[in-house]
């Protein structure tokens, strides 16, 4: 008898258990952080790499000469963006339609000092993804209130194109950019609710 | 005694209740509600409280909606150097507290007046230097400069930089400070949406008009209208053929019918802001009177409309170009106008005919002559309602596809003011050099003599960018 009572009251106890950890802590739902943002960075490079390519570099002064990349574009009747101005204009975009997540495009070695890593999650991930080539920086942080989850992935000069303009600019502080070297990173955050 | 002041207590209390509803709802004078002066650049539609309140709860969000209402579309013109969306990114947050760039009215506060400076900036000069510090500590030419100058000094600007930024600099180093005369274009944007040539068979109205007014006739033979085959009817006539469709005074409503760019532009300026649509109450043109500038006192009631600088019926636009301004305009720069260099050039155009599109007027400065390229399609658009081919001669359009290259004026007076370095590419640099533009336009005491004489300030970043980009070549 005294084994039944303790048998039911065993599995009682297991059931509770269950009925209690089934409440605290549902199933989890949706797409996590991190694939979150490893499928953003995925469309992004992709059509960064893209438009360095096929547009820029063939199309500009060192390809057919007919478009002028230039800073100042709009000066220009056959002017277009640079290549990093056209990563900030569709960041800039996205922004002015969700703020479910934002990124942006930040080197060590900026040429625009603005656009240098400036919390201490993006030091640390631009830091991180120079020494170790190839891998992604993982993160959170705090930032005007709220918690993201911050990712920073190495962005890897794909063209001349780039390491030639970064090279030959008057602002740039490093000069000898190589084709595969990580010129920089792209940070992803998404908030955290 | 204490039921008669309870009695006078609620008795006053609602006879303040009711004012105030009354003056919120139905009166038109809502002044009493005014919680200090406003910039002059919104003084003229104050009283249209609506137009930048346009809830009365919504807080930053609504009045920011209001701001790019009616200035959006010149920032984004000014290719706006801190347009919002640089500062929606999470990592500018710690920025946001010092200076929260995302609204315009953290740098413009309005019914501030007393604290109000110049470009209608309500905040202490240094705010450049709060976010670009690292520019004074590592750019050689601008170590040690005053912390409160970037933007006051005629070297930067805070939206507007199209004619500052180095590369453009650069480009238009070592100018001389005369270029060769420019020509001034012929408008001709309003030609494309004038009304049909004079009808055979006049309404008649307008046969009875035509009669009883033959001094009236001659004027308008020898104006533009004729030439472009405006009849009476194009501007005095209703939507309907009959005396009692007759306009006796046309005013902004007929003129723009035609002329949408100019009208446009009037109502986006000084001049005729209290016309606009997005200004929510009905407000009487403005006069001199109501403006804190110096106006000739003879002027001082006249209110602004189309025909009080283009006066009917002959429309002569080079009356409006100097005289229609200077009948009004009393300030020492309006002044010294006739016997400045540019009024000289106004003068011989006047003697002589053969060199009007080289005269120099305060049009040509402040309702400068602007182009625009357009293809097939966006005229098509313009012109929506008339064949491409009616005016293709006029656009200088061959063919539909064609760019039709669309000349018009430029009638809102604060397009290029507003810092006067937006001048600078437009008008300046048809004639004179970028650094000699760019020191004039810095040089008050010259301003105010209308240009007579040379620039006493010197603007260094001109010879900044040289020495940075090529060290032998500076001076």
């Amino acid at each position: 008898m005294k084994k039944l009572i303790l048998l039911c009251t065993t599995a009682l106890a297991a059931m509770a258990l269950l009925l209690v950890s089934g409440c605290n802590e549902p199933e989890a739902k949706g797409i996590a952080p991190q694939k979150y943002t490893d499928s953003l960075f995925a469309v992004m490079k992709a059509d960064r790499t893209n438009y360095t390519k096929l547009v820029v570099k063939r199309l500009g002064p060192a390809g057919a000469g007919v478009i002028k990349p230039d800073e100042h574009w709009e000066d220009f009747d056959n002017g277009t963006l640079l290549p990093a101005q056209m990563f900030r204009a569709g960041a800039e975009a996205v922004r002015e339609m969700t703020d479910d997540f934002t990124y942006s495009l930040q080197s060590t070695w900026c040429i625009n000092k603005q656009n240098c890593p400036k919390t201490e999650t993006e030091k640390a991930g631009l830091a991180y993804i120079e020494s170790n080539p190839g891998e992604v920086y993982y993160g959170e942080e705090d930032l005007g209130g709220v918690t993201y989850f911050t990712a920073v992935y190495p962005d890897v000069a794909v063209s001349d194109a780039c390491t030639t303009c970064h090279n030959d600019h008057k602002d740039s502080p490093k000069t000898d950019f190589e084709l595969g070297d990580v010129m920089g990173g792209v940070v992803i955050r998404v908030p955290l609710i | 005694m204490k039921k008669f002041v309870w009695l006078a207590w609620a008795l006053v209390s609602l006879a303040l209740l009711g004012w105030l509803l009354y003056t919120m709802t139905v009166s038109e004078d809502k002044s009493q509600f005014l919680i200090g002066d406003t910039t002059y650049g919104h003084y003229q539609i104050e009283m249209a409280c609506t137009s930048c309140h346009t809830e009365a709860f919504g807080g930053k969000e609504i009045l920011q909606d209001a701001c790019i209402n009616c200035h959006g579309e010149e920032l984004e013109q000014a290719q706006d150097s801190h347009p919002r969306k640089k500062f929606t990114d999470p990592r500018e947050a710690y920025r946001l507290e010092i200076l929260d760039a995302r609204y315009c009215i953290s740098c413009h506060a309005e019914h501030q007046q007393e604290q109000t400076h110049a470009m209608g900036v309500t905040l202490p000069d240094d705010y450049c230097y709060h976010c670009h510090t690292e520019v004074g500590e590592e750019r050689e030419s601008h170590k040690d400069l005053p912390f409160d100058s970037c933007a006051t000094a005629g070297c930067h600007n805070f939206h507007d930089n199209r004619a500052l930024y180095e590369s453009f600099l650069l480009a238009n180093a070592h100018q001389p400070w005369l270029k060769d005369m420019a020509q001034l274009a012929e408008p001709n944007r309003a030609f494309i949406k004038a009304h049909p040539l004079v009808p055979a068979d006049l309404p008649v109205p307008m046969q009875q008009q035509i009669t009883a007014h033959p001094e009236i006739v001659a004027q308008w033979s020898a104006s533009a209208h004729a030439a472009a085959g405006v009849s009476c009817a194009g501007c005095h006539q209703g939507s309907e053929s009959s005396a009692a469709n007759w306009i006796e005074k046309p005013g902004v409503e007929q003129c723009q019918s035609c002329h949408a760019f100019e009208a446009e532009g009037f109502m986006q300026g000084k001049h005729g802001m209290r016309l606009a649509e997005s200004v929510t109450a009905e407000l009487n043109a403005i006069r001199p009177a109501d403006s804190h500038l110096d106006f000739k006192p003879q002027s001082a009631n006249i209110q602004h409309g189309c025909n009080s600088c283009h006066a009917a019926h002959d429309f002569d636009t080079r009356v409006a170009a100097v005289e229609s301004c200077l009948n009004c305009h009393n300030d020492a720069h309006s002044l010294a106008f006739e016997n400045s260099p540019h009024g000289k050039l106004w003068k011989n155009a006047q003697l002589n005919p053969a060199h009007q599109n080289e005269s120099v007027t305060c049009a040509t400065c402040h309702m400068p002559r602007v182009e625009a390229a357009l293809s097939g399609t966006e005229f098509a658009e313009l012109n929506a309602g008339q064949s491409i081919e009616a005016h293709a001669s006029a656009m200088n359009a061959a063919e539909n596809t064609a760019r039709a290259t669309l000349v018009s004026v430029q009638h809102n007076q604060n397009w290029n003011l507003r810092p006067n370095e937006k001048m600078i590419r437009p008008v300046c640099m048809n004639c004179h050099g970028l650094e000699f533009s760019i020191d004039a336009l810095a040089d008050e005491d010259l301003i105010r003599r209308n240009f007579n004489g040379q620039p006493a300030v010197h603007i260094e970043s001109v010879d900044w960018a040289v020495r940075r980009e090529q060290p032998e070549q500076a001076p």
